[in-house]
């Protein structure tokens, strides 16, 4: 048919200034940092078009490697906190009366108004040894010396868990948002008691956005380097801050591009398997 | 004639939801064993709030509701042993048929072999023994309910509980279902409870029924005694199809209609002057011609000519709307089509209609 013909026409000029913008800056710089990755570095920071695969065998260093494997370890944590913490309050939002969901969904958002430097700043000042925190403590009658909670994994995985949280709940949220209300009533009117009705059957239907949130979150917190550098300082450091300093420091372009492409890779990856999940849960509604 | 238990209990239920809407008022009804009872009436008329209350989703602000003698208000939904099958089914999606109906005695906590032969003998009851490992969004609408219906038949519940289950389906899977509800009804001996706003359906299907209208029972008892004596023109308008004559109360045996007295049958004590209405069903009213035997005319108490405004073919029947001096809206009255000469009932035709007087309901309310 012409009109549908026109239609396909039309889907295609709108989508063009999208793509070709994630084409340009994107996809492209993408290709770049491969490229990169599979040549030598340059005696003064430069880079040598002569094809190696020393970078990637270099990430595989026990040092590099046992770095990677912290940052995954700090961003596993960060999920599953922001998980726990994250899904009762998702929960309360989608059982709470309708007209009343838009404001707290509005609140869970509001951090997102600030800067996430400032936000991130304000850990600072709560953790440090001189920080709230200790202050408090002091009050209560604590007497020891001062805790340092700053500059620990700990600190990091909370300034994630912290920042990233907005994102788990929306991601839950709109999971359990979409589940039809006489499910619950359905296992009720079963026999079944409340726990039971969470576990056999909202739970299982959650699991989509559980996944989603854990994707975002994991993501977002394995490439994190300013969380890192702020709240774990010399201690902590993760995968973001080498790469970081790899390109600005160490100006070992190649070698970061590597390890910028490992976590890529990663992320992919856990994006590949939220996606086959999405769907087969896609299949099994209604 | 044995003695007829009563299962459920309705004792004055209310249910008032902030202070001006009262969706239930003061309904007092007693469901039998072993019987099919229909709660019939327009959307809103609090009959799905009634339904609510007796599974447990809502709490009565008032009244008490009685199963086999013991007031169940109190109990939790997943306490009571009434189940109910919703609406829209409400198949659990994350799991397959067989699971979905095992749901229900896993909650019960009884052993696997139990569950697994009971699951068994209800997917075969249902016809749904192919379809045991589906997921319910593999279904069709048909498929789905009946998955539903063995979900909440598996329980054995004293009394179940059905909101418009028909619903969602086409004319002809619905009428399919209806004997098809029925016959599992006779066979499980279990108490069924059907809402719906289908008056046919009430009809077809319920041993007794209750219409409801603003959260009050207007009326209760069979299909049949419900549609030949109506008890207000509510009840005579929402069931089936109904002639009404509004008019005064003449005496004992007549009702003054537009200034023509009718013949109604005698009542005594009635009080004169008082504002009545006729109701007459299309198929108590006759066709009086010169080829009508002398007997039948004469058995016709009352006679009214008037003109065929529109003659509407239904295959079984025919409908006439015919325009007389007694009303402004035309009378409907029914002619089976084997009766039917094409030459007769033509658009614009006169027609001489009849009725005998114990036809005629009269209602005062």
């Amino acid at each position: 048919m012409s009109s549908l013909h026109a239609d396909r026409k039309l889907s295609a000029w709108l989508l063009t200034p999208g793509l070709g913008w994630l084409a340009l800056f994107l996809v492209l710089p993408c290709l770049l940092v491969l490229v990169y990755s599979f040549v030598e570095r340059g005696a003064y920071g430069g880079i040598e078009w002569t094809f190696t695969l020393e970078n990637y065998q270099r990430a595989f260093d026990p040092l590099y490697l046992g770095i990677l494997l912290k940052s995954a370890k700090i961003a596993a944590l960060a999920t599953l906190f922001a998980v726990l913490i994250g899904y009762p309050a998702a929960y309360a939002i989608a059982r709470a009366p309708r007209h009343r969901q838009p404001v707290y969904l509005f609140l869970v958002m509001l951090p997102f108004w600030s800067n996430y430097l400032i936000r991130t700043y304000a850990w600072i000042v709560l953790l440090n040894r001189e920080g709230l925190l200790n202050k408090l403590a002091a009050t209560l009658g604590y007497s020891g010396d001062p805790i340092s909670l700053l500059y620990t994994e700990s600190s990091v995985v909370l300034g994630l868990v912290y920042n990233y949280i907005p994102f788990v709940i929306l991601a839950i949220y709109s999971s359990l948002s979409r589940i039809n209300g006489e499910l619950w009533e359905a296992s009720r009117d079963l026999g079944a008691s409340g726990w039971m009705t969470f576990r056999r059957v909202i739970l299982p239907l959650s699991v989509p956005g559980i996944a989603a949130g854990s994707v975002f979150v994991f993501v977002l917190s394995i490439g994190n380097f300013i969380t890192a550098d702020l709240l774990g300082g010399k201690q902590v450091q993760m995968v973001g801050n080498l790469i970081y300093a790899q390109f600005l420091t160490a100006r070992d372009w190649p070698f970061g591009s590597a390890l910028s492409f490992i976590l890529i890779a990663i992320m992919l990856l856990l994006l590949f398997v939220q996606a086959l999940l999405a769907r087969r849960a896609a299949e099994g509604k209604a | 004639m044995s003695e007829v238990k009563n299962v459920l209990v309705l004792d004055k239920v209310s249910k008032s939801y902030g202070e001006n809407l009262l969706a239930v008022d003061n309904v007092s009804l007693s469901i039998r064993e072993n019987e099919f009872f229909a709660l019939l009436g327009p959307s809103g008329c609090g009959k799905t709030t009634l339904l609510r209350m007796l599974a447990g989703f809502e709490t009565p602000s008032g009244g008490c509701i009685y199963l086999d003698g013991t007031d169940i208000s109190p109990l939790p939904a997943n306490k009571r042993p009434l189940n109910l099958m919703f609406q829209s089914y409400a198949l659990f999606p994350n799991m397959t048929v067989r699971k979905n109906i095992a749901y229900g005695l896993e909650m019960e906590k009884l052993p696997a072999a139990e569950i697994r032969q009971r699951v068994d003998e209800v997917l075969a009851t249902a016809q749904l023994g192919e379809l045991a490992e589906r997921k319910p969004d593999q279904l069709s609408g048909g498929q789905r309910q009946r998955v539903a219906l063995a979900r909440a038949l598996v329980k054995r519940p004293r009394v179940l509980l059905l909101d418009e289950p028909l619903g969602a389906l086409d004319k002809k899977l619905r009428e399919k279902m209806q004997l098809e509800l029925k016959r599992l009804q006779h066979e499980s001996g279990i108490t069924f409870i059907i809402v719906t706003h289908d008056q046919e359906e009430a009809l077809v299907m319920s041993d007794r029924m209750a219409v409801l209208d603003g959260g009050k029972v207007c009326q209760c008892g069979s299909p049949a005694e419900l549609y030949e004596n109506p008890n207000s023109r509510f009840v005579a308008n929402f069931i089936g199809v109904s002639n009404i004559l509004e008019g005064v109360r003449e005496s004992d045996n007549s009702v003054m209609v537009r200034n023509r007295a009718l013949t109604v049958e005698s009542a005594v004590g009635e009080i004169r002057g008082q504002a009545v209405a006729l109701v007459i069903r299309p198929e108590r009213l006759q066709v009086l011609s010169s080829a009508t035997p002398l007997a039948e005319e004469q058995a016709c108490a009352n006679r009214v000519d008037g003109q065929i405004v529109e003659v509407a073919y239904h295959g079984l029947d025919t409908n006439l709307h015919v325009q007389t001096a007694l009303s402004d809206k035309p009378l409907i009255v029914r002619v089976p089509s084997s009766q039917f000469e094409y030459a007769q009932f033509e658009q614009g035709a006169s027609i001489r209609l009849g009725w005998q007087a114990r036809h005629a309901r009269v209602l005062t309310r």
